[in-house]
């Protein structure tokens, strides 16, 4: 098996890699939670605040407009990497959760109401389930929920069953986390559209492995994480449809996103995408997401997505050979993530004898309980892959799960 | 401090000496976890639940006829359920005032403090509090 992309070689722009835990190299297969950082985001964040921290869109002076430039820089990259029509339908957040919760206490107050309907996923994160509930419980609105099938994939009958009901807006996320399923966005988008829903993505796991192109979806919010796109924790981005945006009230009120300030006369707005960013933003965080999209373009999403699929496909043939394994998530279509269950064992026993051998896996819900009361377990051990992980980490992983095991049961 | 604690935290201290890597360490915990009397499934209840953990830790506490606090514990995690083994082997059957007093030098000892951080999912921190809470309670009740 083999791929266009050089891992080994990758592998050597991320620093931390070189690291030893519990006096093993370190194996990090924890992608899907966050993603290490290349050296280019690391400098870029370092060589702002060594050599042109100032902040944004206030000064005349030449540091502020060098750091406002680099800003808005990266909010073009943003655009450019997405799709999106114009930057200024580009908005930061301090991330997709943050960017959620915006979309539902200002869209979400102003066009939902009592006895409308949310579509959401039983596939969700916690992130794009509880700012729905809370909105919902609110304003007397209700949440239907549509099912995953055993194999991982959504139930598309009963997708149909409750657009049919007419909801306001239909929630779900791109790729999912904990089973690695790549959902058909745009399909999924044009039957929710067709029913009368205004449509948001979240699309977390989907920027770090593949293209997205949000006018081709014509969904009308997409959002994201930086961090687990390669760029820093902190910055997220809410893309949303210029006239939506417009219509919107702001959130959070402060500098930055005014027009004019008055006792007396009252308060008008800055305009898009200003009027949601209160406050002085994660400057050096912006910057670093940027460079971050662009040395992910530099590799090239195909090249990327095709490395991943084959890492995973590895680490289940390998896994496979363990007596009693039981793989959450086999959707045709899926990311480089692999969730699994072994008869006899519980998922934190494993994910501990790893640790100890250096391989860095997540274990517990994921932030996905509904899915694992859907699976009738109370959570898996999942590795996932990022582009800088190689076929050797992935034999680590599966000799190393296959001693845990052999320890857990003997 | 009570000699029975000590005693009993210098024979596990020693026995984790000789342990060269965290693999060993976790074999032997989870040897531990194996020796520990499960608990009865209808004693498996809600209110019996250590919260904070990944897995599933149950705890009971009684009082014997001494007057000592004898606790049971089990887990859906073997590796907990060891942990637990340690914590029970060491506080069961002292005084309530002991329990309540303990100073577990010996999870610091044999490298165990790591597990100690209120955020790690093994619940180590939950249980060890919860017991000391079964000591203060048994005290008062003495009181009473």
């Amino acid at each position: 098996m083999s791929s266009a992309l050089d891992a080994s070689a990758l592998r050597l722009q991320f620093p931390i890699l070189n690291r030893e835990v519990n006096g093993k190299p370190l194996v990090y297969l924890d992608h899907a939670a966050s993603s290490q950082k290349p050296i280019a985001v690391i400098e870029a964040q370092r060589e702002y605040l060594m050599h042109y921290h100032a902040n944004v869109h206030r000064g005349v002076h030449a540091l502020s407009q060098q750091a406002t430039d680099a800003f808005e820089n990266a909010r073009t990259i943003v655009q450019q990497h997405i799709g999106a029509a114009e930057s200024s339908e580009v908005i930061w957040t301090a991330g997709a959760t943050d960017a959620i919760n915006l979309v539902a206490q200002t869209w979400g107050r102003d066009q939902i109401g009592r006895g409308d309907t949310i579509v959401l996923t039983r596939m969700e994160h916690h992130a794009n389930i509880v700012p729905w509930q809370m909105l919902a419980e609110e304003v007397g609105a209700s949440i239907e929920v549509v099912d995953v099938q055993d194999d991982g994939t959504l139930d598309a009958e009963q997708l149909q069953q409750k657009l049919a009901q007419r909801p306001k807006l239909f929630a779900f996320t791109h790729v999912s986390n904990t089973l690695g399923t790549v959902n058909d966005a745009q399909a999924l988008t044009a039957l929710a559209k067709s029913a009368g829903a205004a449509v948001l993505i979240d699309g977390c796991q989907a920027i770090p492995h593949m293209e997205v192109d949000v006018q081709a979806l014509d969904c009308d919010f997409y959002i994201f994480s930086g961090h687990k796109a390669y760029g820093p924790t902190g910055i997220g981005v809410l893309y949303g449809k210029r006239e939506l945006l417009e219509a919107m009230r702001p959130w959070r009120g402060g500098g930055e996103m005014i027009d004019v300030v008055s006792f007396e006369n009252g308060t008008t707005y800055a305009g898009l995408p200003h009027k949601f960013e209160a406050g002085t933003p994660h400057i050096s965080g912006a910057i670093a997401l940027g460079v971050a999209l662009n040395w992910l373009n530099g590799i090239g999403a195909d090249a990327i997505m095709d490395h991943e699929t084959m890492v995973a496909a590895h680490a289940r043939k390998g896994l496979s050979s363990i007596e009693g394994i039981r793989f959450i998530g086999n959707a045709p279509l899926a990311s480089g993530v692999v969730s699994f269950v072994v008869d006899g064992t519980h998922p934190y026993d494993i994910g501990t004898l790893l640790d100890s051998q250096g391989v860095a896996v997540r274990t517990g819900h994921h932030c996905t309980q509904p899915l694992m009361e859907r699976y009738g377990i109370p959570g898996t051990v999942r590795a996932s892959f990022g582009a800088y992980n190689t076929l050797q980490e992935v034999d680590t992983l599966v000799s190393g799960t296959i001693r845990a095991v052999r320890m857990l049961r003997d | 401090m009570s000699d029975l604690l000590q005693q009993r935290q210098h024979e596990i201290a020693e026995e984790f000496e000789f342990f060269e890597d965290w693999m060993e360490r976790y074999e032997h915990i989870i040897e531990l976890g194996k020796e520990l009397a499960p608990i009865s499934e209808d004693e498996k209840l809600e209110e019996h639940l250590i919260r904070g953990c990944q897995s599933r830790v149950w705890l009971l506490a009684d009082k014997d006829d001494a007057g000592n606090v004898k606790f049971r514990a089990d887990s859906d995690a073997i590796i907990t359920k060891g942990l637990a083994a340690l914590m029970v082997r060491v506080l069961s059957g002292l005084s309530p005032a002991a329990v309540a007093q303990a100073n577990l030098w010996f999870i610091e000892k044999i490298g165990l403090d790591a597990h100690l951080s209120p955020t790690r999912a093994n619940g180590l921190r939950s249980m060890v509090q919860q017991m000391k809470y079964y000591g203060v309670a048994f005290q008062s009740q003495k009181q009473v």
